[in-house]
Order: C-alpha cells, then sequence, then structure tokens
C-alpha cells in the first residue's frame, strides 16, 4: 500500500482540531444541566475531568481526549494523543488507573498504521502506571485517535480550576508555540531542532509536573491544551472568581516560534481562541504581535498551570530544574478584566 | 503593472501562507490573492510584511482581497 502522510490526511490537527469555544459553548450552554447527588464535578465549569463521588471519601475522575494527527509518525501521533489525554487527569491532581482507545482509521491505510498508533499510546500509558482495558474503532477518512482515562482518589485531593486564589503564584510546566511550530512543520516550515523540541515537549507526560505538585499546597490546576494558555488561565479566573496578571517576559516558549509566527504560520486556532476571549483581556501596548500570537496559540500536550503560595511556587520551580518550566504571573482580586498581559 | 492573481479560495492554514510565499518568488513585484477565512487573511498578511512587502486588504460578505505589493 502506498504510504501516506498522516498530516497530509487532515485539515486540523492536535488540540488546535477543537470546535472553536464560540461554537461550542453556543451548544453546551444552552442544554439542560444533569444532576445527580454523585457528580461533584461537571461541564459546568469547564474543568479537565469529571468527579464522580464513590463513597464518602473516594471520587472517581474521568476524561476523555481524542483528535487528528500533528507528525507523520504514527508511533509518535500515538505517543502525543496518550500524554495529552492522560494530561487532564493529572491536572486534576489524580494517577491515571485505567484507559480505553478511541481509533477513527481510514479505509486506505496500511492496518500497521494502525499498530503503530496504539503502540504509542500504550507505551505513555505504561509509562503513567495505568493500564489499557479496550476501546472502540470505526472506519472514517480522517484519523483520529486518543482516550477515555479514568483515576481513582481521595475526594480530598482533587484539585479543581476554582480554587485559585488572589495573590497565588501561577507556574507553567512546559513552553508554549507547539501550534505555531506543528503548523509549520505540516509544510516542512519548521526547522529540525524546532520539530525535535515540540515532540519532545508533546510526548511528555504531565506526571512529574503533577507528582512534585504533591509536597505542596495546590489552589487550582489545569492543563494548556486547545484553546491556548489564554482560555485555560481564563476557565480558571472565571471558575474562581479571580483576575490574572502575567508577565510576558517570563513565558517559556519553544524555541522557532515567534520567528515562525513573524512569518504568518499560525493555525486557524489562534484566530478563533481570540475571537472568542479578547474582550476579556487586556494587553498592555508594548507587547509584540508574536507575544500575543504565542498566548493565544492552541497546545497539544501542553502544561499544567498550577495555582500555589509564592514561597511553594519558587521552591517547585528550582526543584522542578528545566528552563520550560517557570512561574509566569499571579492571580489577583476581580478586575475589570479576566487577565491582564504586562 | 498588473499582479497575477491567486485564488486560495477553500484553503486552510498553513496551505495559503506556502502559495503565497511560492508565488511571490514567482513574481517578486507582487500578487493579488484571494481568500475566504480570516485565518489565511491574516497569516497572509504577516508573511508579506515580514518579507518587506506592503498588504491593502478589502472584505466583502467574508472574502478577503488582498493586494501584497512593493
Amino acid at each position: 500500500m502506498e504510504e501516506v502522510k498522516l498530516t497530509s490526511m487532515v485539515k486540523t490537527s492536535g488540540c488546535a482540531a477543537k470546535l472553536p469555544p464560540d461554537k461550542l459553548h453556543s451548544i453546551i450552554d444552552s442544554l439542560p444541566i444533569m444532576k445527580s447527588k454523585k457528580l461533584i464535578q461537571g461541564f459546568e465549569t469547564a474543568d479537565d475531568a469529571l468527579v464522580y463521588s464513590i463513597d464518602d471519601e473516594n471520587v472517581c475522575v474521568q476524561t476523555v481526549d481524542f483528535f487528528p494527527p500533528m507528525v507523520d509518525d504514527p508511533y509518535i501521533f500515538g505517543q502525543v494523543a496518550a500524554a495529552n489525554a492522560l494530561s487532564d487527569i493529572y491536572a486534576m491532581g489524580g494517577k491515571p488507573a485505567v484507559a480505553l482507545n478511541l481509533m477513527c482509521f481510514p479505509s486506505c491505510l496500511d492496518l500497521s498504521v494502525m499498530k503503530d498508533i496504539l503502540l504509542g499510546g500504550m507505551d505513555k500509558v505504561k509509562e503513567a502506571g495505568a493500564v489499557i482495558a479496550g476501546g472502540h474503532t470505526i472506519e472514517d477518512p480522517i484519523p483520529k485517535y486518543g482516550l477515555c482515562v479514568t483515576s481513582f482518589m481521595k475526594k480530598n485531593c482533587v484539585i479543581t480550576n476554582s480554587g485559585a486564589k488572589p495573590d497565588n503564584y501561577i507556574v507553567l510546566t512546559k513552553a508554549l508555540g507547539a501550534g505555531i511550530i506543528n503548523t509549520a512543520a505540516k509544510v516542512d516550515e519548521a526547522s529540525e531542532s524546532s520539530k525535535k523540541d515540540v515532540i519532545k515537549s508533546m510526548t511528555t507526560l504531565n506526571k512529574k509536573s503533577m507528582e512534585l505538585s504533591l509536597k505542596y499546597k495546590v489552589y487550582a490546576s489545569t492543563d494548556v491544551t486547545g484553546f491556548g494558555l489564554i482560555g485555560h488561565l481564563s476557565e480558571v479566573a472565571k471558575a474562581s472568581g479571580v483576575s490574572i496578571s502575567i508577565d510576558t517576559k517570563k513565558l517559556p516558549i519553544l524555541e522557532g516560534a515567534l520567528e515562525l509566527a513573524r512569518f504568518g504560520f499560525l493555525p486557524e486556532g489562534r484566530y478563533s481562541n481570540e475571537i472568542y476571549i479578547k474582550n476579556e483581556v487586556n494587553f498592555q501596548s508594548n507587547i509584540s504581535r508574536e507575544v500575543i500570537d504565542i498566548c493565544y496559540d492552541p497546545q497539544t500536550s501542553g502544561g499544567l498551570l498550577l495555582f500555589m503560595d509564592e514561597s511553594d511556587a519558587e521552591k517547585y520551580v528550582s526543584t522542578f530544574n528545566d528552563d520550560c518550566c517557570k512561574i509566569i504571573g499571579k492571580a489577583t482580586k476581580k478586575d475589570k478584566k479576566l487577565l491582564y498581559f504586562f | 503593472m498588473l499582479l497575477k492573481e491567486l485564488n486560495l479560495r477553500g484553503l486552510s492554514c498553513p496551505i495559503p501562507v506556502l502559495q503565497v510565499k511560492k508565488g511571490l518568488k514567482d513574481n517578486p513585484e507582487g500578487l493579488i490573492v484571494y481568500v475566504d477565512n480570516i485565518a489565511a487573511c491574516e497569516n497572509i498578511t504577516r508573511f508579506s510584511q515580514t518579507t518587506g512587502y506592503n498588504v491593502d486588504t478589502k472584505e466583502k460578505d467574508k472574502e478577503w482581497i488582498l493586494k501584497i505589493s512593493k
């Protein structure tokens, strides 16, 4: 069978393939909310995963995530998709326990491609210390892969996106710009070193980020994916009733991303994210257009955003010991806008 | 001088930017480009400005005509 580039089969890829937030919210905000005494966290606060009570002390945390490929190597695509799906559990402070595969696969591709995607996913699930228990596969002209992941944890250990307090410091654990580099890479405009860096970042589990955070008090947490840094910060600000102030000079940015933004290699999601949230955001006038692009850029398998006390945030970053993990700003009392960038 | 026209309607990013890059290589004096989504319009504008061109944009009914010239 002829070898086909996975990314040539898709229009949008990775988390940039998310339905634009304005379209999504126009529907889900109009749906009736299903209530259950056992459902502690549903989709009302746009959190990363649901929280369902098992008994007085224990809860089940569950999430699902899947998307079309952003890389041509099927094994790497499987790894990225799995790391991204597992991340929602880490963002809730949980450890993944069991996962199910979700696979959409075109009939024109060799079945060995599907096997490699599944092996990539399996290896990341194994690294997470979880197990794949099954899945579901359908035929579809555009390949897609992801996982439904479940975690079991103590109710009082769950970290939601609604607990941020004014004066919390905000730590980001991975560099930004993945959407831009993936967009450029699709047409061979990204450098080899940028491609290598973005794959390393996207295939890295947020396991270390979460496990290290267990040593400290984390008030709120989420992960940065398709709605970009701005979209996910705004979800925390909204759910927690605070505003957030970000120092753009502190943002960790993947090498090459700013330059590619200058040349217009930006995913469509960068613009739909801006359309949805721009009225809630204030950018200081001296911030460059490329840095603004980075803030709106949809991330695939991005890092965690952790809201902590100042001294804990400093200790966390110093122990994490990686240039990609930085304190990027702080939460403040609720102001006129949700987010301020300076 | 009459600029060469490029119809990039129906294409999604990053293809329009790539097409403009190729188009300007063959026609360094400039191009007239038609697109039908805001991302393509913005991205082509960035590419053209970064490579030293002026861009004059007209929008009508969710279609954009970009005049890219020196």
